[in-house]
């Protein structure tokens, strides 16, 4: 294999990683404040990368405005979810919630199979993110810069806020222990509904990320990656934003380098990332950046 | 009071849902209940991976079945099953229709793999099928139940390979199949052998590389491609995929031309593909440009007239001839009986279809001439007719 060669495969694979780190982010958010796993996070991509589609469609949104609508509608729908389905379960046992997350994801899928309907969409791809850059032989699209700088000023901003603001430090004691931070007058449910609304968000931008890497669009778009990045987030040491960063270089890095160099095991590629979920589980359960943490009595 | 309104949207929304699917199943009970109806099963991706393939067949058949709508003097009813490009799923499709809904005979599926899993048990329960598209040999073979009117992969590889040495005049070709796919696999097999046989070199391939269906990324591939800059890569696939596949080769650089198989010819595939699938090649089993027969005249038009401003392609027509071969059968065969059909089925001989003459030789399989189309200005172009040998 040649350098140049090399270089290409590394960075077709930070494309792909960045991509992984962005939505993982999403993921680690939510779990890091309310200890649930929101399986319906690859749903709400989706739903972004609909908006989107239908707002440049039918009421033909110059591009920009289109993804903020997207993102602010898919805001308010995490946030509704939230309302709806988790908060009513505040204090049932954790497995409810997981139970209806998953029922959660179902029906936003079904759903959009129902309006949408099954046949595959595209994505408008705007040419400012599609450009082509050269590097001596090394092929970059102008999206492969862009996401792991949009990647990156996210992960700023909100460790930003997690760590030293007022909110996050509410958020923080919040995920400690719900009831003495109620205790000690923070209204749990903003800060809840203020975690899902940043996890939709992110996953708005992710979803739109998505579409525009791989301007694909159906009802189920949304399950592989976020299967994908939830094992970055658990990877990475799950709770942990930057360990969802991490994470999701580490699988897409791996995906790639593993289809590269070892092209007969490509049919192998999603289960590489379920082998490494498993493998870090059994070395390291926290995650390679996650905290040890006593269970609570 | 949050809380109320919400559980209430929650019930709201659980309801209409509720709703949506006791349609179907209403509809499905209701013909139970009649019996001076014969049953003809469909199933079909209408969702997942190849719903734009499986939805323009059903159009096909949907259309037949409007135009001929009774056969021994009884109404043929179409039952409509969602395959959802899923294997296990198929193989429920088939068996819901044979055993619930007591179907005479089956039309489908859009798929190799699809077609693959129903088959068997179609054959167990000796209900005989007519595929519409599915063109990979191994569905026919040893499955006497299993008719097909369209033409098979030894033929459809080396139409390609033939249209790669002769007309594009390439020495040297990449392959990237869907080894999810049997399609794919197999289609790239042919290819494989018939484009060595062209050029005499072994050699002459240069590359294997693989993919799943649903992947998304396929840098890390068509990376090592770009390096061995083949003069045609061979890609046969799912639109979709395809579609991303060749997007992403030509943003790595890539300008080899790109050559595909049946599948292609879906929209979708250029909605996708924008730009970069412009100039792509691939073989098809029908085009508007050349209509065959006076049923081909008779289908464009009615085409035209039910689905206005949409353009004719090869999956409604053959969906069309296999209603039409499925009926000729039960005509022939003067009753509903699955087994009396399957017999009337092969010895379907010269039969005038839209896509051609439409002779079962035996193995269940047509021998039909193929047809080369390209993509060109945002269009599916017709570019020549390659007879059988």
């Amino acid at each position: 294999m040649t350098f140049q060669l090399f270089l290409q495969h590394l960075v077709n694979g930070i494309s792909l990683g960045s991509l992984y780190a962005l939505i993982a982010i999403g993921y680690t958010m939510v779990y890091g404040i309310l200890r649930l796993i929101n399986f319906a996070h690859g749903d709400i991509i989706m739903l972004a990368t609909y908006i989107v589609f239908f707002g440049i469609l039918i009421f033909s949104l110059p591009w920009w405005l289109a993804f903020i609508i997207s993102i602010i509608l898919t805001t308010i729908i995490g946030v509704t979810v939230e309302r709806a389905a988790y908060r009513p379960l505040r204090n049932a046992p954790r497995i409810s919630i997981l139970i209806s997350a998953i029922g959660v994801s179902f029906l936003i899928e079904n759903l959009s199979l129902v309006i949408f309907g099954g046949r595959a969409k595209s994505f408008y791809q705007p040419h400012i993110f599609t450009k082509i850059i050269n590097f001596g032989g090394v092929s970059l699209m102008s999206l492969t810069f862009i996401i792991p700088v949009t990647a990156g000023i996210l992960l700023y901003c909100l460790t930003y806020l997690v760590n030293h603001t007022k909110t996050g430090m509410a958020m923080r004691a919040t995920a400690r222990d719900f009831e003495t931070a109620r205790l000690m007058g923070i209204d749990i449910n903003a800060i809840i509904s203020l975690t899902f609304a940043i996890g939709s968000a992110l996953a708005a931008v992710g979803g739109i990320m998505w579409g525009l890497r791989y301007p694909q669009i159906h009802p189920f778009i949304g399950i592989m990656p976020g299967l994908k990045c939830f094992i970055a987030a658990v990877v990475g040491g799950i709770g942990n934003i930057p360990g969802a960063m991490l994470g999701g270089f580490i699988l897409g890095l791996g995906e790639i380098m593993l289809v590269a160099l070892l092209p007969t095991l490509t049919g192998y590629r999603d289960a590489f990332a379920f082998i490494l979920l498993i493998i870090i589980l059994l070395v390291r359960p926290t995650g390679i950046l996650g905290e040890k943490i006593a269970e609570k009595v | 009071m949050f809380k109320r309104f919400s559980l209430i949207a929650m019930a709201v929304v659980l309801m209409a849902a509720l709703a949506l699917a006791g349609c179907g199943q209403k509809e499905a009970q209701k013909t139970t209940e009649e019996s001076d109806v014969i049953k003809i099963g469909v199933y079909e991706p209408m969702t997942g991976a190849s719903a734009a393939g499986g939805q323009m067949t059903v159009e096909g058949i949907e259309l037949a079945n409007e135009m001929y709508p009774e056969v021994l003097g009884k109404k043929i009813q179409l039952v409509i099953v969602d395959n959802k490009t899923d294997k296990t799923e198929a193989a429920n499709a088939v068996a819901r229709l044979i055993e619930k809904d007591k179907v005479s005979v089956i039309i489908g599926s859009y798929g190799s793999s699809l077609s693959m899993s129903g088959g068997q048990v179609a054959k167990d329960a000796g209900v005989p099928v007519v595929g519409c598209s599915p063109t990979n040999p191994l569905v026919t073979l040893d499955n006497d139940y299993y008719f097909r009117v369209c033409f098979i992969d030894p033929f459809q590889g080396k139409v390609m390979a033939k249209y790669a040495y002769e007309t594009l005049k390439a020495k040297t070709a990449a392959i990237i199949m869907d080894i999810s796919n049997d399609y794919s696999v197999g289609l790239s097999n042919f290819f494989k052998k018939a484009f060595i046989e062209y050029t005499g070199d072994e050699k002459s391939i240069v590359a294997e590389m693989n993919y799943k269906t649903g992947d998304q990324d396929f840098t890390a591939q068509l990376t090592t491609i770009k390096e061995l800059k083949p003069d045609v890569v061979f890609a046969p696939g799912n639109y979709g995929e395809s579609a991303l596949l060749i997007k992403q080769a030509r943003e790595l650089g890539i300008d080899s031309k790109f050559l595909g198989g049946d599948t292609w010819e879906a929209p979708e595939f250029i909605e996708i593909g924008g730009d970069a699938v412009e100039g792509v090649a691939f073989s098809t089993h029908y085009t508007e440009e050349a209509p065959v027969t006076e049923v081909s005249e008779e289908f464009l038009n009615a085409y035209k007239n039910k689905y206005g401003g949409k353009e004719a392609n090869a999956f409604a027509a053959l969906g069309f001839d296999a209603y039409l071969v499925a009926r000729d059968a039960i005509e022939r065969a003067g009753s509903a009986d699955p087994k009396a059909i399957r017999d009337a089925l092969s010895q379907t001989k010269d039969f005038k279809g839209a896509t051609g003459i439409i002779t079962l030789d035996e193995n269940g399989d047509a021998n039909k001439s193929a047809v080369i189309k390209k993509v060109e200005g945002g269009k599916f172009v017709f570019v020549s007719v390659v007879e059988p040998e």
